[in-house]
């Protein structure tokens, strides 16, 4: 239960840190929180021969509102996103979904960035930064580019970031007064990660839903932005969106992995619940 | 720029710890809680799962409680360290030992550390909590004898005598 010998690297700047992935290829890994890395280390999961520590570097984004967006940068913490009065006005699907990421002590270390980079199925804030339509920001040694949410998580671990690109900065744009907001997941013990979770956000004009972003995770490979859920959703008064039958579809829609946390049948009927659950906190008590 | 670009390379680290100045050479696969029991002999800091899922080897990294387990030594060069003897030499968490001692809230001691520095952590934040804000923050750390019950009674009694009541 040891980590493997490897050499460190403790780099000042996010661009120093990407030149080095670049010049080192495969065996180079991004060290951020290190709260999932270390645990894969100690387990011999993995074996770099690089660490590139990324927790000095002088230039990464502090978590901030800037241009409409809220900018979570490399350095911050989960406990400063789940902690900020920026996070709480302005991305309030953040504020319901962080006291549900790992435990104090792992949030007091682990970084939202790291999280997006590692693209666990189950993790809660790449299911959150697609629902709000957010972006991801690579920094590659020459230049960044910006990908949305929705177009970076490919499968199991899988993501857009290149190879020699490290996250940068996760950017939500902020919530506009009428957006409802809705997460729940259902785990053995807080903390833990999801069996099922959802991230929900929806736009309303008028009173109606014109754009609702439902957002399965830990059923699949990767984040699912539910279609069918949009669909029935969009164009409902808010006080007639149809809840049952949402779930219901919802829980059609999805192609479960069975594994020792459950089988597909039971996280089709978690799914389903969880997902009243959510819409109802979301829509009902309008007809009062 | 910090470099150890070989793994047999050692690395210096000077590091806080307890009010002490250290400043020790490791390799960069050492985990900061080996580097507390095995360079400094600080042994309070336990070692259970190595893999950050049971809390007892919980220390305070610049103010904040995190796993040392999940932590290189390396990456403490600079920071300020606080482990469990540091926190009971200082006096700090004296009321919170004498509680767990009264009300008998550990039985065989292996978790108490981490339950400890946690507890501290929240007890300090300053506000009312309830018996399942008390929970939540024990979410990270395994006790196998206790069934928590006698934990939470003694953390909630902290939290009253300190803040003057419990939600």
């Amino acid at each position: 239960m040891k980590p493997p010998p490897f050499g460190y690297v403790r780099p000042r700047s996010l661009t120093e840190a990407a030149a080095l992935l670049q010049s080192h290829g495969d065996g180079a890994q991004i060290l951020a929180g290190g709260q999932s890395l270390l645990p894969t280390l100690s387990l011999r999961l993995s074996q770099p021969t690089l660490l590139i520590d990324i927790n000095a570097v002088e230039d990464a984004t502090p978590l901030e509102e800037r241009d409409g967006t809220l900018r979570c940068g490399a350095r911050v913490r989960h406990v400063e996103l789940e902690r900020s009065e920026l996070t709480h006005r302005r991305a309030p699907l953040l504020a319901m979904a962080m006291p549900q990421v790992a435990h104090v002590a792992i949030r007091n270390r682990g970084t939202p960035c790291g999280s997006v980079a590692l693209a666990d199925p189950a993790a809660e804030i790449p299911a959150c930064v697609i629902a709000l339509r957010g972006d991801v920001v690579l920094q590659g040694s020459k230049v960044s580019r910006i990908v949305a949410a929705e177009d970076f998580f490919l499968g199991l671990y899988e993501t857009a970031r290149g190879a020699a690109e490290v996250i940068s900065e996760l950017r939500f744009p902020i919530a506009e007064p009428d957006d409802r907001f809705g997460f729940a997941e259902f785990t053995r013990r807080l903390g833990d990660f999801a069996i099922v979770g959802i991230a929900a956000a929806a736009h309303l004009e008028d009173r109606h839903v014109v754009d609702l972003r439902f957002v399965v995770f830990g059923c699949e490979a990767r984040p699912k932005l539910s279609a069918v859920a949009r669909e029935l959703a969009n164009g409902c008064a808010c006080d007639a969106v149809p809840i049952e039958r949402i779930a219901k579809a919802v829980a059609s829609e999805i192609d479960p992995m069975s594994n020792a946390q459950g089988d597909a049948r039971s996280k089709r009927l978690q799914t389903r619940a969880l997902s009243a659950r959510v819409l109802t906190h979301m829509f009902a008590g309008e007809a009062a | 720029m910090s470099t150890a670009e070989a793994s047999d390379e050692s690395l210096a680290v000077c590091v806080t710890v307890n009010s002490q100045l250290v400043t020790e050479h490791v390799l960069p696969r050492m985990t900061l809680v080996d580097f507390l029991r095995h360079r400094l002999g600080l042994t309070g800091t336990h070692v259970g799962c190595e893999h950050g899922v049971c809390g007892a080897c919980h220390v305070r990294l610049d103010g904040r409680v995190v796993r040392s387990c999940l932590l290189l030594a390396v990456q403490a060069h600079g920071a300020i360290v606080e482990t469990i003897e540091g926190l009971s030499a200082s006096g700090e968490i004296a009321d919170l030992q004498e509680v767990f001692v009264r009300r008998n809230a550990m039985q065989c001691g292996f978790c108490t550390p981490g339950m400890l520095m946690i507890a501290a952590e929240l007890v300090s934040a300053g506000h009312a909590l309830s018996r399942e804000d008390i929970r939540e923050a024990l979410s990270g750390n395994y006790c196998r004898c206790t069934g928590y019950q006698a934990i939470v009674d003694a953390i909630e009694e902290v939290v009253r005598s300190r803040h003057g009541h419990v939600q």
